[in-house]
């Protein structure tokens, strides 16, 4: 049964392509009144690969719990798939978008890793032989088989983490949350991560990702959202942001090094606003070879 | 040759209950005065190390430890945890766990509370540690209203009005935005530079460590596998990826270039030497 905010006048349906649409979103946390989210607009296609970054405080999780419906907007109309989420629940929500916990001790509770990653599928109705196969791959892709029949709290906390992104990678939601995936992760393991993020977005999958790693992002997401101060600031592609040095510094953001070693050197001479040190060499290469044709 | 604050020799340790060592015959010493980076790979045997300075190992986790780890001069397996506070103090990545007071001055006050020491000299050894922090002022603010940042502040002050010579810091800004990493090893520095700390940091962002550090020590399967300057560390990229490790950017950006033969010359690791390094490569400033 949909219960529905009598004031509202949005469509509990609206017809559209989006992954997620925004409208005029504010929030205000009940203890203090403490503001939130103030006025935020976004759309999201689906299959995107989207960023969020800003200052601790600025709004990024307020927002993407807003998303997945663990908070309701006190005003404004969020849409996921085209379904308006105030008058669903949050178990209803769960079906079409996953949100993975910045610390896994928020979600896992089952008796052993394997446990852990077949719950969530079963919990929604998979058939039997799917959830085994789904659980299989993920064991395969994260790397956990040494683990599956360990209590999630037995081992350590980025295998801990891991099991908190592939618990909820497993349920196949067509959008994912991840709230800094990479946190307190070794090289290693952000690896996984990116395969993970790039290869949910060629199967279709919209991601979105709240993190502090500019290296991370830099180098797998389409398009950034810059939050401060409760509201959406910028929206655009990792190489506009990382090269508007105002905007890095009103927010108290960093670049990536090697975005700021391109921006000291061939930006300006019309090379790349680079995002990893391979396209940089490339470029110097170029340079190099061509001055020595002179 | 001054005499190390930390003196590790043979030690090898196994958690109670295991069998495989978390730590295998590890010898190194750490000099007074010296910004030591710990790099390596979840598991390595990073924080277990740090526990093994500040005596937590053999002390608190029993396990099997042999071999000698000596800090300040003092053997730690002879000394209890809290006299060791007085020479090595710790903070986590999660500094709210460690907030258990109402108000800020409270909270760097309970490690002296607990060591007896007079009111007086407290109350001045928690204004001087909320000083050299940057918390001046914030006495009777409540931790758990404070930034991430300041929270981690807060926890180093606390460990700090123990007087420590050695502070030791796992992966302290994992949590922290880009200002609060910042502000968390901007501060370590000084206490390093202006205040002679020895100071260890646990961390994965090896940017950070080629700014701040002098020393880097990478581990990997409990062992000490390489031991030197950042530049000299960070130079063995193929050594380093090897272990699934990452150099910074601007190594990187100068390895690749090398192996095409076209980067002559060390690697650089900060910023501002590799823009320096790059607009001598191009010939053209921009």
């Amino acid at each position: 049964m949909s219960k529905r905010n009598p004031k509202s006048t949005a469509p509990d349906t609206i017809d559209t392509d989006l992954a997620i649409k925004v409208e005029d979103a504010h929030y205000s946390y009940p203890a203090g009144n403490v503001v939130a989210l103030s006025g935020v607009n976004l759309e999201v296609d689906k299959g995107e690969l989207l960023g969020i970054i800003g200052q601790n405080g600025s709004g990024k999780t307020t927002l993407t719990k807003l998303l997945n419906r663990l908070l309701k907007p006190t005003s404004g109309n969020v849409y996921v798939n085209g379904m308006l989420t105030t008058p669903r629940t949050v178990q209803e929500m769960s079906a079409h978008i996953g949100y993975v916990f910045q610390n896994p001790n928020h979600q896992l509770f089952a008796r052993t890793v394997k446990d852990e990653l077949e719950f969530g599928p079963k919990n929604i109705g998979v058939e039997e032989a799917d959830i085994a196969e789904r659980v299989e791959d993920a064991i395969e892709f994260f790397g956990l088989q040494p683990y599956i029949e360990e209590h999630p709290y037995r081992v350590s906390f980025p295998i801990r983490k891991l099991v908190g992104i592939a618990s909820v990678v497993t349920m196949r939601p067509s959008i994912i949350i991840l709230d800094e995936p990479s946190t307190g992760q070794d090289h290693q393991t952000t690896r996984i991560i990116n395969s993970l993020m790039r290869r949910l977005a060629e199967e279709g999958t919209t991601v979105i990702c709240v993190s502090h790693d500019m290296p991370l992002l830099a180098d797998v997401v389409d398009r950034v959202i810059v939050m401060r101060n409760t509201q959406i600031i910028s929206d655009a592609t990792p190489r506009e942001v990382f090269a508007d040095r105002e905007l890095m510094l009103t927010t108290n953001l960093q670049a990536p090094q090697i975005t700021e070693i391109a921006l000291g050197t061939v930006t300006p001479l019309g090379g790349p606003i680079a995002l990893t040190p391979a396209e940089l060499a490339d470029d110097l290469e170029n340079r190099v070879k061509k001055g020595a044709q002179k | 040759m001054t005499e190390p604050i930390v003196r590790f020799h043979n030690v090898t340790y196994s958690y109670p209950g295991t069998e495989e060592p978390a730590l295998r015959d590890i010898s190194l010493e750490i000099m007074q005065g010296e910004y030591v980076g710990i790099v390596g790979l979840n598991g390595a045997g990073k924080t277990t190390l740090g526990l093994c300075v500040n005596g937590v190992v053999p002390s608190m986790l029993s396990g099997t430890r042999t071999g000698e780890v000596v800090v300040g001069g003092l053997s730690v397996e002879d000394y209890p945890v809290r006299e060791m506070a007085k020479i090595v103090g710790m903070v986590f990545d999660n500094p709210e766990f460690q907030m258990s007071q109402i108000t800020c001055a409270e909270e760097v006050a309970l490690g002296l509370e607990n060591a007896g020491v007079d009111v007086e000299t407290m109350e001045k050894s928690v204004s001087e540690a909320l000083e050299l922090v940057g918390l001046k002022g914030f006495e009777e603010r409540s931790p758990l209203g404070l930034s991430g940042g300041q929270q981690q502040r807060l926890a180093i002050a606390a460990v700090l009005a123990m007087k420590p010579k050695l502070l030791i810091m796992d992966e302290p800004t994992s949590n922290l935005d880009p200002i609060g990493k910042q502000e968390v090893f901007g501060m370590a520095t000084t206490l390093n530079q202006d205040y002679g700390m020895t100071v260890i940091v646990i961390e994965h962002e090896v940017e950070v460590l080629a700014q701040f550090a002098d020393r880097i020590i990478v581990m990997d399967g409990g062992t000490v596998v390489a031991n030197g300057s950042p530049d000299e560390i960070f130079g063995q990229v193929d050594l380093l990826e090897g272990l699934g490790l990452r150099v910074p950017e601007a190594t990187a950006l100068a390895d690749i270039l090398a192996k095409r033969g076209l980067w002559k010359g060390p690697k650089p690791t900060k910023t501002d030497e590799a823009i320096a390094a790059v607009t001598n490569l191009i010939g053209v400033k921009a």
